[in-house]
C-alpha cells in the first residue's frame, strides 16, 4: 500500500497552539508511502471533510491518516467521509495530536515533533491495514424489561404499543413499584395512584406485555440482538388463572402478624395476601415463611374458603426461558438504611436520630403511608406510638446523602421536593399543625419545583431551618429534636411528635447482582453506568441493554418516565433495521494453528470463545478448536495476548500492524 | 514568637481541614455548651474558610467548648473541629487574644504538662498550688485563689489527698521525652 | 486471669476510691492485676490539645512497657488514659515511621502489640454470665441511670466497643444483676470532664442537666466509669445544689461499686464511704 494521504487539523487553535501544523504537514509528506498531506481549519467541518472526500478520489488513496483529535470523537465522521469517496472506511485511521499533544504539552518544538511521531505510528499501520466489512447479525423482535415501577412500566407500554412484545419482570407480587405507595406526586399534588393504576391494568391486558410477577432474571446468554433470558419465578402457591381475587382468603387467614411490606411496617398483612388493593395482577400470593401450613403444617382455612379451588401448596419454583432482542433495566430504589443494629449493639447510620428506637421517627416513605387513603390509617395522619394526631412535625432532609462520614456522598435529588409536599399534605390535613423542615440546601431545579416550595413556605407555613439535626431524644412522649438555624445562628430545639427522615435513595437490593448477568458497569453505589452522561444516557456499554429510572441514579417521577420512553425509543431504533451491523474489529483463530488449549475461553471476559469441533469428510471428529463468536466478541485482545501458538489474531489492530507501529519509531 | 494567624498554622496545628466543611451546622446543633457561645462552632469554622483567623482566634466561644468531641463525632465530613478549636485556643494565648479567665483553661493544661515533666505522674496538690499561683499572678483574683479551697480538708478526711505523690523512678526520661517532642517543633 | 494495669494519675490520686473499688471487685471475680513498672502519666487532655507528638509518645512509653513485659492485654480503669493509649496504639500499628520516630523517642520499642481496655470490656471478657453466677446479692433496690459520658464511646473510630448514641453495655451487666437500669437520654452528653478546674460554671452546668435529666427518668443513683465523671457528678453536686438551688442527692457509684456489691462485698472495701454523696 502506498499510496496514502495525510490529513492534519488546526482544530481552530486547539491544536495549532503548540503544535506548527504546517511544519507537522511538511514532515508527513515525507514519511514512507504518503502520497499527500494537507491542512484544514476544521477537519470535521463540512469543507474539511470535502478536502477528504476530493483527495482520495483525485489522489486515488488507498489509505488515510487524520490527526486531529481523539478517535472518540470523529473517527466515525472521517470513516464516512472515506466511504463516501469509495474507500472502505476501515483504511482510515487517526493519531491523536490533540487530548494526546498539543493539550498536554507546552513546549511547541517538542510538541511538533510529538505530533510527527503519532503520524508517523499511524501512517505505519494504516499501510498494514485490511478493507474490512461490518459484521451483521439478526435481531429477535423482542424486549425484556426487568422491574415494574412507573420506569419499567412506561417504557415496556411505549415498545408493546409500537407492535413489539415485550417481556415484564417484577420482583414482587405486583407491579407498581415505589410510585404505588405514594400519596400524591410534586409539584401538581396529583393523587399518584390515580395516575398509576390505569397504567397497571393497561400492563395486565396488553396483548403484547408477558408479566411474570415473583419472578427474577436468573441468567443472561448471548449477546445483543440474540439473548436468551432465563427467568426464575417463584412459587406463589396460587393458582393464578383459577383464582379470580374474590378476597375470601386473605379475609379468613389467621395468620395476621406480619408487617407489611407496602406500609413500611407500619401495618400488619395476613400470611396469604395482596400487597395493596390495586396491584396488578389482582391475585394473592402466599409468604411462605409465614404460612402456616407451609411452616407448621397446620391450616389450611384459605383451601376451604377457596371456591376457585386455586390454593397450590406444592407449588414450585418454575423456570422459564425466553428469547429477546434487548433488555432495558429499571429495577429502581430502595431507602439508606436509617439506623441498622450491626448485630454486635452497634448500629450503623444514624443511631443519634433513633430510628427504629422511637416509633415517631419514621422515613419518609412511611409518612407517604401515613397520609395515604390506602394507608395503614386509612390516609388520616396518626402517628405509630399512640395513633395520636401530631402537632408539630419535623421533618430532616439528607438523611444518608451528602453524608460521607455515615452515608452516601451523593445527593438523592428529589428529597427537598418531597419535603415540601410533605409539609402541604400534613398542612392540610392537620391544619391548627405546624411543620418544620430541617435542610443544607433546597434543590427544586425543574419545572414549578421552587414555586412548589415557596407555596410550602408561604402559603402553608411551613418553618424552614437551614441545619442539620444532631440528636433526636424522647421526653415525656415527645420527640425533642435538637438542631440548629444557621442563619439566625442559633441553636435550635423543637419537641415535636413525629420526625419524617428523608432518607437516601439508593439502588435496589441484587442490582450488582443483575449488572453482572449483563454485563453493566456499575459505580461505588451500585447505580449503574450509562454509556455517556451526556449524548447516551440510557445506553450503556453492553450493546442492546439499556437502562432506566432510579437504578441509574436518583430522580424523581417525570425523569424516570422520560428516560423510559427515551429506552423505548432507542430499543425500537435498534429493532427499525433487519440485521445489526457491528465493528468487525474482533479477535480471529486461525484454526489450522490452534492448539486447542482454550487458554483464550478461559480468559474471555465476554465468554465470546466457544469450542468448535473440526471433522473430516466420513465425519470423524478430528480435534477440537477455538471459534469466536462474532455477536460476543468486544475485541479486548486478551485472548491474542494469551494464546500460545500465535493463532489468535485483532482484525484491524493485527500484531503486524502493531509490531509495524513499533517499528516505525527506531 | 507566636505562630502566624494563618489558615495554614491552623490546619497543621489540628491536622484538619478546614474547606471540608459544608456548613451544616451539625456540630453547633449538638455542642452541649452551644448557648454559651457568641460565635457557634460552624460560624467559626466559616471564619477560619473566610481567612478571618483574627476573629475566630478572638472569639470567646474557643473558650467554652470542654472538648467533649460530640462535634467531631458526628460531623458528616469528618472534620475534627473539637481539634480546630483546640488550635485557636493555643494561636489565641500566643496573641494575647485571652482574658485572664479564658487563659486559665490552658494555664491549666499547661501547667498539667509540666508537672508531668517534673513528675513523670500528675502530683494533684503540686499542680493546684501551681496553677492557682500562676493564674493569681496573671489575673491577681484572690476569689479564685481561694475557691475550692475548702474541698481541701474534705478530700484529706476521705483519705483521697496524697500529701507526697508517688513519683516515678527514672523522672530524667521523662523529661528526656518532652524534649524530643518539643524539639520537632511542636509546642509548648 | 492476669492482665496488665495501668492505673493512671487519678487512680493513685483523689480518686483512689476508684482503684479500691476496682482492685476489690477484680480480685473478686479471680482476675489478678499486675500493674505496669514504673508507668507515666498518658498525656490526658493537656498533652492532646497543646502538642499532637507527645500525646502520641507519652501513651506509647506505656504501651512499650507492657510490651517489653509481655503483657497481652493492659487495663485502664480511666478511659481518658485508656482512650489515649487505645488511640496511640492505632496510630502506631498503623505507621511504620511513625513507629520507628516514637520508639526512638521513648527509648524503647513500641509496636502497638498489646491490646488495650477499660473496665467494662474486661467485664465482658470475664463474662456477664459468670459474674451473674458469682453474685450473691440482688441489685434490686437499684435503678441507675448509666452514665457514659464522652470518652467510653467517643470517638468511636478509636474505642469501637459499644455504640456511641446509644451505648447499653453498662445496662446489660446491672440487669443481669437484677438492677432495673432506667433509659434516659444523658448517657453520652458531656459532664465538662477536665475543665473541672478551669471553667466551673460549664462544669456545673452540665452536671445540673445530667442529674436531672437521669432522676426526671426515675433513676436512684448513677453509674460512671470514669474518675472524672465521678469527680464533676459527686464531689461537685453540692456545688451544682448550691448554684442552682436544687436538691440533687444523687448517689454516684462506679460501675464495679455495684458489680463489687452484688458479688457480696462491704460497700468500705470498695471505697464507697470515700464519696461526697453517700446512700442515707
Amino acid at each position: 500500500m502506498a499510496r496514502i494521504g495525510v490529513f492534519t487539523c488546526w482544530c481552530g487553535e486547539n491544536i495549532a497552539r503548540n503544535v506548527d501544523v504546517q511544519s507537522v504537514a511538511e514532515q508527513a509528506a515525507q514519511l514512507p508511502g504518503v502520497r499527500c498531506s494537507q491542512t484544514h481549519k476544521y477537519m470535521c467541518s463540512d469543507p474539511g471533510q470535502k478536502l477528504i472526500r476530493d483527495t482520495i478520489a483525485a489522489e486515488r488513496l488507498d489509505g488515510v491518516v487524520i490527526a486531529s483529535c481523539s478517535p472518540h470523537m470523529h473517527l466515525k465522521t472521517f470513516r464516512k467521509a472515506a466511504e463516501h469517496a469509495d474507500l472502505n472506511p476501515y483504511l482510515v485511521e487517526m493519531a491523536n495530536v490533540r487530548e494526546q499533544c498539543s493539550w498536554v504539552h507546552s513546549q511547541r518544538s517538542r510538541a511538533t515533533a510529538k505530533a510527527v511521531d503519532l503520524i508517523r505510528v499511524a501512517v505505519a499501520k494504516v499501510r498494514h491495514n485490511r478493507a474490512l466489512e461490518p459484521i451483521q447479525v439478526p435481531v429477535t423482535r423482542k424486549v425484556l424489561v426487568v422491574g415494574g415501577g412507573v420506569a419499567g412500566i412506561q417504557a415496556a407500554l411505549d415498545i408493546a404499543d409500537s407492535g413489539v412484545p415485550v417481556v415484564l419482570v417484577e420482583r414482587e407480587p405486583s407491579i407498581g413499584g415505589k410510585m404505588a405507595g405514594l400519596s400524591e406526586t410534586f409539584p401538581t399534588l396529583d393523587c399518584s395512584q390515580c395516575i398509576l393504576t390505569p397504567r397497571m391494568v393497561e400492563v395486565a391486558q396488553h396483548p403484547n406485555i408477558t408479566l411474570h410477577t415473583c419472578s427474577e432474571v436468573e441468567q443472561v446468554e448471548g449477546y445483543v440482538g440474540n439473548f436468551r433470558v432465563t427467568i426464575r419465578k417463584q412459587a406463589r402457591y396460587i393458582d393464578v388463572d383459577k383464582c379470580t381475587g374474590c378476597g375470601q382468603c386473605w379475609n379468613a387467614c389467621p395468620s395476621k402478624k406480619t408487617p407489611s411490606e407496602f406500609d413500611y411496617g407500619l401495618g400488619k398483612r395476613t400470611a396469604i395476601y395482596t400487597p395493596f388493593p390495586q396491584a396488578v395482577p389482582a391475585r394473592p400470593v402466599i409468604d411462605r415463611d409465614a404460612c402456616l401450613r407451609l411452616t407448621k403444617g397446620r391450616c389450611g382455612i384459605c383451601v376451604k374458603k377457596c371456591q376457585a379451588d386455586a390454593i397450590r401448596f406444592d407449588d414450585q419454583d418454575e423456570l422459564v426461558s425466553e428469547d429477546i432482542g434487548a433488555i432495558i433495566v429499571a429495577t429502581g430504589y430502595q431507602l439508606y438504611e436509617i439506623g441498622k443494629p450491626d448485630g454486635q449493639g452497634r448500629v450503623t447510620g444514624y443511631g443519634e436520630y433513633g430510628y427504629g428506637r422511637y416509633p415517631d421517627v419514621i422515613s419518609s416513605l412511611q409518612f407517604e403511608r401515613l397520609v395515604s387513603a390506602s394507608g395503614p390509617t386509612g390516609g388520616e395522619i396518626r402517628r405509630p406510638s399512640d395513633g395520636a394526631v401530631p402537632k408539630t412535625v419535623v421533618f430532616i432532609s439528607c438523611v444518608g446523602s451528602r453524608d460521607n462520614a455515615k452515608g452516601l456522598s451523593y445527593c438523592s435529588k428529589i428529597c427537598c421536593m418531597v419535603n415540601a409536599k410533605h409539609t402541604m399534605l400534613y398542612k392540610h390535613k392537620v391544619h391548627d399543625g405546624q411543620a418544620h423542615v430541617f435542610y443544607m440546601d433546597i434543590r427544586a431545579g425543574g419545572k414549578n419545583y421552587d414555586e412548589f416550595v415557596r407555596r410550602a413556605i408561604e402559603q402553608d407555613g411551613a418553618h424552614y431551618h437551614r441545619g442539620r439535626v444532631s440528636k433526636i431524644t424522647q421526653e415525656d412522649g415527645r420527640l425533642i429534636v435538637r438542631g440548629v438555624d444557621t442563619l439566625a445562628g442559633e441553636p435550635l430545639t423543637i419537641a415535636a411528635d413525629l420526625v419524617v427522615l428523608a432518607a437516601a435513595m439508593r439502588p435496589a437490593t441484587g442490582v450488582e447482582d443483575l449488572a453482572q448477568k449483563v454485563n453493566v458497569g456499575y459505580d461505588e453505589f451500585g447505580f449503574l453506568c450509562e454509556s455517556h452522561p451526556k449524548l447516551r444516557p440510557v445506553e450503556t456499554n453492553a450493546a442492546g441493554v439499556f437502562v432506566c429510572g432510579a437504578c441509574h441514579g436518583p430522580k424523581d417521577i417525570p425523569e424516570s418516565v422520560t428516560q423510559a420512553s427515551a429506552a423505548a425509543a432507542k430499543v425500537l431504533l435498534m429493532f427499525s433495521r433487519d440485521r445489526l451491523y457491528r465493528e468487525p474489529e474482533i479477535a480471529h483463530v486461525q484454526e489450522s494453528a490452534c492448539a486447542g488449549c482454550f487458554a483464550c475461553r478461559r480468559s474471555c471476559p465476554y465468554h465470546a470463545i466457544d469450542p468448535a469441533e473440526i471433522r473430516d469428510r466420513q465425519g470423524q471428529l478430528v480435534r477440537r478448536v477455538a471459534r469466536v463468536n462474532p455477536g460476543l466478541c468486544m475485541g479486548c485482545g486478551t485472548c491474542v495476548a494469551l494464546c500460545v501458538s500465535k493463532s489468535v489474531d485483532l482484525e484491524g489492530f493485527s500484531e503486524e500492524q502493531v509490531y509495524a507501529m513499533v517499528e516505525s519509531l527506531r | 514568637m507566636p505562630q502566624d494567624l494563618s489558615l495554614d498554622t491552623v490546619e497543621e496545628l489540628a491536622h484538619a481541614r478546614v474547606q471540608d466543611c459544608y456548613q451544616c451546622g451539625k456540630c453547633s446543633a449538638g455542642c452541649p455548651i452551644v448557648e454559651r457561645m457568641d460565635n457557634l462552632p460552624n460560624q467559626l469554622l466559616r471564619l477560619l474558610q473566610l481567612g478571618r483567623i483574627e476573629r475566630a482566634a478572638a472569639s470567646a466561644a474557643i473558650w467554652e467548648c470542654v472538648s467533649c468531641m460530640t462535634c467531631t463525632t458526628r460531623c458528616p465530613k469528618a472534620v475534627d473541629c473539637a481539634g480546630l478549636l483546640d488550635a485557636l485556643r493555643q494561636l489565641s494565648i500566643e496573641h494575647g487574644f485571652a482574658s485572664p479567665a479564658q487563659r486559665r483553661t490552658i494555664l491549666f493544661q499547661r501547667a498539667f504538662l509540666d508537672n508531668i515533666r517534673r513528675n513523670g505522674r500528675l502530683a494533684e496538690l503540686e499542680l493546684v498550688r501551681q496553677f492557682k499561683m500562676q493564674g493569681f499572678l496573671d489575673d491577681l483574683s484572690v476569689p479564685q485563689l481561694f475557691k475550692d479551697a475548702l474541698l481541701g480538708p474534705q478530700l484529706l478526711r476521705r483519705r483521697k489527698l496524697h500529701l507526697r505523690p508517688r513519683r516515678v523512678k527514672d523522672r530524667k526520661l521523662v523529661g528526656r521525652i518532652f524534649a524530643r517532642c518539643q524539639a520537632n517543633g511542636e509546642k509548648p | 486471669m492476669e492482665i496488665g494495669y495501668y492505673p493512671g494519675c487519678a487512680l493513685h490520686g483523689s480518686s483512689n476510691d476508684y482503684e479500691m473499688s476496682v482492685r476489690a471487685c477484680l480480685a473478686a471475680l479471680g482476675v489478678r492485676l499486675r500493674e505496669l513498672d514504673d508507668w507515666i502519666c498518658c498525656g490526658a487532655t493537656a498533652a492532646h490539645s497543646l502538642n499532637h507528638k507527645l500525646a502520641v509518645a507519652l501513651p506509647a512509653r506505656n504501651l512499650g512497657l507492657a510490651e517489653r513485659d509481655g503483657m497481652e492485654e493492659l487495663l485502664a480503669p480511666c478511659p481518658m488514659c485508656s482512650m489515649q493509649l487505645m488511640k496511640a496504639r492505632r496510630l502506631l500499628f498503623a505507621n511504620d515511621a511513625l513507629q520507628q520516630e516514637i520508639s526512638a523517642i521513648v527509648e524503647l520499642d513500641v509496636r502497638g502489640t498489646t491490646q488495650v481496655c477499660n473496665l467494662i470490656q474486661i467485664f465482658q471478657q470475664v463474662g456477664y454470665e459468670r459474674i451473674q453466677q458469682a453474685a450473691t446479692q440482688q441489685l434490686g433496690e437499684f435503678r441507675p441511670a448509666c452514665y457514659y459520658g464522652c470518652l467510653l464511646t467517643r470517638p468511636p473510630g478509636v474505642v469501637q466497643f459499644d455504640d456511641c448514641e446509644h451505648p447499653q453495655s453498662m445496662e446489660s451487666l446491672l440487669s443481669e444483676l437484677g438492677a432495673a437500669p432506667v433509659e434516659w437520654n444523658y448517657k453520652t452528653e458531656c459532664c465538662g470532664a477536665g475543665m473541672t478546674m478551669a471553667n466551673e460554671a460549664t462544669v456545673l452546668e452540665l452536671g445540673h442537666r445530667i442529674l436531672s435529666n437521669a432522676a426526671a427518668h426515675g433513676a436512684n443513683c448513677l453509674v460512671v466509669a470514669c474518675p472524672m465523671c465521678h469527680v464533676n457528678l459527686d464531689m461537685k453536686q453540692a456545688a451544682i445544689n448550691q448554684r442552682y438551688s436544687a436538691e440533687h442527692d444523687m448517689v454516684v457509684y462506679y460501675l464495679s461499686d455495684l458489680v463489687g456489691l452484688a458479688l457480696g462485698l462491704a460497700p468500705a472495701a470498695l471505697g464507697i464511704p470515700r464519696h461526697f454523696v453517700v446512700r442515707k
